[in-house]
């Protein structure tokens, strides 16, 4: 189409573009990961070097000894244990999200196909109070829930139905395609069983997005378990974090092996699942 | 993505002679359906509803966490102490300008790093993937691992990095600062980590909006001899208006929830309480240091009021854009 040389001068341009392209990524990846860098190199390295301007970028004096000393560290009633906290934190996030899928998925499915009375009605206000955000019926909550402070179970129970999971499951739902499910229900199967035979094993994505969402979101908890334990039986791990890290003389390179630790598994899935989790936040955006 | 929901709605609506024939025998499916409706919904009545309406009754009463005295009846005392009493006031309102500056910073500068991430990420470059999973990744992190983390990085001696950095690149001119402890600086400092966290969620978000702008109208403005800078103006820019209005109005929710990095840098960190405190740090406060249920409740109230406002205002500029 166009003559020689404004081909070549077009592409030389993009090649100029793209290297100019992968320079600003290049920077920019640097920055984000050096914190994160700083932080997993830090987790080996002995804590007077941790605090140490540049020299703490710097992967000397490596050992395991950080983490030795964490397992060391929390290894008492009054401290609580280290295997404790990552067992409360899993407990907890598992018991959310495997609860939260099954409700959630139900209701929307009661919702999207069923009928019965009062339905819409219902549905109106479940979706009205998406907007409503758990920072404002925290304070309340930690009121009415006062009989179980110090539980698991109050850690658990407030965040299983989500009416933005809800939400999620429902759209999902309404785009199915009928047919199917009017088979089986001429089969003879009823509501029910409609929806765990048939509809939930062609439901898989959904059920990935909305499991990742609330793992995310239930892993690093801070507020509602800072609200209501005091207990370090029950103590999850984001907010231990805190706690290790606000104690004097703190021990940075223990700090930070807490910290890798803390993240690691949430890292070890996102990393595995990538694409579902960015797939799931984009399109949790349709919210709008 | 608003075309899905339409057919959706239609097809709730009961258009087309299966749904109908599926709807009138389904009439009797009120039992188990309601049973399956019912633990979510009751979970929502109970951990939702519920204690939205007792905040609401407990701010108009002087009340205790720990029912020392029998809670009396208050009427609208908190909200005027809230707004009023110098004492209560003054940091309440601080709080809620310490709230507002952080979204008013974080928003613009926020989407204009997503927005430049997403744009990069969405060109046909090599190794894009691997650059996405770097900008995403600090989404992952749970807040208070991200707040010990900076609070290094911030540390006021000069071995913090961002010290000893500034300190290398002006030859020693620049004395280590207090960044989390010192008025001036605390406030920007959260504003940088929060940022550091949350920008690879609006830019997977942004990125999915990008790439539902046809590919076509790129072309025609290029065989128009429209330059990049044109075609962002005129065709991207208009395509992601919706995307843009919900990540804006998002992050608008997310500063007025701001809570955990702050109540960690002020309580272990040395951070600066009055340039740092926030709505929610005020409520919690007010729960546990001071054992005021009553003026707790009625900060949730106020928080409350403040979402509500938002999510109205998303709601009228998406509904402008259906209507044009």
């Amino acid at each position: 189409m166009s003559t020689a040389p404004t081909t070549a001068r077009r592409n030389a341009q993009r090649t100029a573009r793209r290297i100019r392209d992968y320079i600003i990524l290049t920077v920019l990846a640097l920055v984000f990961i050096a914190p994160i860098y700083y932080l997993i190199i830090g987790s080996f390295k002995p804590s007077q070097e941790v605090l140490a301007g540049f020299s703490g970028f710097l992967p000397t004096d490596l050992s395991f000894a950080n983490y030795g000393s964490v397992i060391a560290s929390l290894s008492s009633d009054s401290t609580g244990y280290f295997y404790q906290f990552m067992l409360n934190s899993f407990l907890i996030s598992a018991a959310i999200v495997a609860g939260g899928l099954i409700v959630n998925s139900m209701a929307a499915y009661s919702f999207a196909r069923l009928r019965w009375r009062g339905r819409d009605r219902v549905f109106v206000v479940v979706i009205l109070l998406v907007i409503v955000p758990f920072q404002a019926v925290a304070i309340p909550l930690v009121y009415l829930l006062a009989g179980m402070r110090d539980t698991l179970f109050v850690q658990i129970i407030p965040f299983i139905a989500n009416a933005f999971s809800i939400y999620l499951f429902y759209t999902f739902f309404l785009g199915l395609p009928t047919s199917i499910e009017e088979a089986a229900r001429l089969d003879g199967l009823g509501p029910a069983g409609t929806f765990f035979r048939i509809v939930v094993p062609i439901s898989r994505p959904v059920f990935a997005t909305v499991a990742i969402l609330t793992f995310l979101s239930s892993w690093g908890q801070f507020l509602w378990p800072s609200l209501t334990t005091s207990d370090p039986a029950v103590r999850p791990l984001p907010l231990e974090m805190s706690v290790f890290s606000g104690q004097s003389p703190v021990d940075w390179g223990s700090v930070f092996a807490f910290g890798t630790l803390l993240v690691l598994p949430i890292l070890v899935v996102f990393l595995a699942f990538q694409r579902f989790f960015v797939q799931s936040v984009a399109g949790s955006a349709v919210k709008g | 993505m608003t075309t899905t929901t339409s057919a959706h709605t239609a097809r709730r609506t009961g258009a087309g002679p299966g749904n109908s024939r599926m709807r009138a025998r389904r009439q009797r499916d009120g039992g188990p359906a309601m049973l399956m409706a019912a633990p979510a919904v009751l979970g929502l009545a109970a951990f939702v509803a519920v204690p939205f309406i007792v905040a609401i009754v407990l701010s108009f009463y002087d009340a205790q966490l720990n029912q020392v005295r029998t809670p009396k009846f208050f009427g609208f005392t908190q909200y005027v102490r809230l707004f009023t009493d110098p004492v209560v006031a003054g940091p309440f309102f601080r709080s809620l300008l310490n709230n507002l500056v952080f979204a008013i910073v974080v928003i613009p500068v926020q989407t204009a790093i997503a927005l430049g991430l997403a744009i990069l990420l969405n060109s046909k470059l090599k190794g894009i993937p691997v650059f996405r999973t770097i900008f995403f990744m600090p989404v992952v992190f749970p807040m208070a691992l991200v707040a010990v983390i900076w609070r290094l990085i911030l540390d006021r001696s000069g071995n913090g990095l961002l010290n000893a950095f500034t300190g290398f690149v002006t030859a020693g001119h620049f004395v280590p600062q207090d960044w989390l402890g010192s008025a001036g600086t605390a406030l920007g400092a959260v504003i940088l980590l929060s940022i550091w966290q949350g920008a690879g969620f609006q830019m997977v978000i942004i990125l999915a909006g990008l790439q539902e702008i046809p590919t076509e109208r790129f072309e025609a403005a290029s065989l128009d001899r429209a330059n990049a800078w044109q075609q962002f103006i005129h065709i991207t820019l208009p395509g992601l208006r919706n995307t843009l209005i919900f990540v804006t109005l998002y992050t608008t929710i997310m500063a007025f929830q701001l809570y955990d990095q702050v109540y960690i840098l002020i309580k272990t960190a040395g951070g600066n309480q009055t340039a740092l405190q926030t709505v929610l740090y005020q409520g919690t406060s007010s729960l546990f240091d001071e054992n005021n249920l009553g003026r707790a409740a009625a900060v949730t109230v106020v928080f409350f009021a403040i979402v509500l406002v938002i999510a109205l205002v998303q709601r009228s500029l998406l509904k402008q854009r259906t209507e044009e």
